[in-house]
């Protein structure tokens, strides 16, 4: 049952991929991203990682393709319908592409098997915490991993002054 | 029938990357580009989760929370050099994008 919902996010994934890439309206190929993200968050539901879900959905789809749309909106419309979407190496860009991801699915494919699922296991470690992945995942981040989420926050400030800067006026 | 293991999500994850790499080759458009690069990104966070979930071990899905954060910065960063740049040269093509060369 399981191997079924991966193969449907699977294909939505990857289709809504292609599709994004290949789309020469570029408001179309962030609808096409939107649906990408939804659609890596269900697999992240299907992973067990039900924050991680929200904050991709919150974050990705909520977020950054608002942000997308925004310097679409302001940057020219013509510039967007241009005739010309692609590089002139686009082909051999492509079949390269094509070569580094068949490579490194096939050195994944036959390498991960001894990492097997235990179900049992993950339960117990995935949701140490009164039983929740949210509670557990908020354990670490504020025990072990704090200094890290301090860091995070500081570089995110740092990033917030910076885009301000580079929007004003007069750079 | 076979079962749903790491190298499913391993396997995505690379196909991911691979359109997220042909897009940041092929498009013109520098928007486009970044947003290619959130492909990417996706795929280390599939990554990062599968391999979180078949350990198991938690610290997998602490690293994707704070990939997204560097992500959300990037493209915050990112599309603010978009403006910019837009704003001194009035164009978004890679190609026209050339103060540097000599």
């Amino acid at each position: 049952m399981e191997i079924y919902a991966f193969y449907a996010i699977a294909a939505v994934v990857l289709s809504s991929a292609v599709l994004m890439v290949t789309s020469r309206n570029l408001v179309h190929s962030i609808v096409y991203m939107v649906i990408s993200f939804v659609a890596v968050g269900g697999l992240f539901i299907l992973l067990e990682a039900e924050f991680v879900a929200a904050v991709q959905i919150l974050v990705y789809a909520g977020g950054i393709v608002v942000l997308f749309l925004f310097v679409v909106m302001l940057v020219n419309v013509t510039e967007t319908y241009q005739v010309e979407f692609l590089h002139r190496q686009w082909l051999p860009a492509a079949v390269l592409s094509l070569i580094l991801a068949t490579q490194i699915g096939f050195l994944v494919w036959g390498n991960a098997g001894d990492l097997s699922a235990d179900p049992s296991a993950s339960a117990s470690v995935l949701r140490a915490v009164d039983g929740g992945n949210t509670e557990t995942l908020g354990m670490m981040l504020y025990t072990d991993y704090l200094l890290p989420f301090e860091v995070a926050s500081v570089l995110l400030l740092v990033a917030m002054i910076g885009a301000i800067y580079l929007s004003k006026k007069r750079v | 029938m076979a079962t749903l293991g790491l190298n499913h999500y391993l396997l995505l994850s690379a196909l991911l990357f691979g359109i997220g790499v042909a897009g940041v080759l092929m498009r013109r458009n520098v928007i486009m580009v970044l947003m290619c690069l959130e492909l990417i990104f996706n795929a280390a966070n599939i990554n990062l989760v599968a391999v979180s979930r078949f350990r198991p071990d938690m610290t997998g899905q602490v690293f994707t929370i704070f990939t997204i954060a560097v992500a959300a910065a990037e493209v915050a960063i990112g599309l603010g050099l978009v403006i910019a740049m837009f704003r001194n040269s009035q164009t978004v093509n890679v190609d026209e994008i050339h103060l540097l060369k000599g």
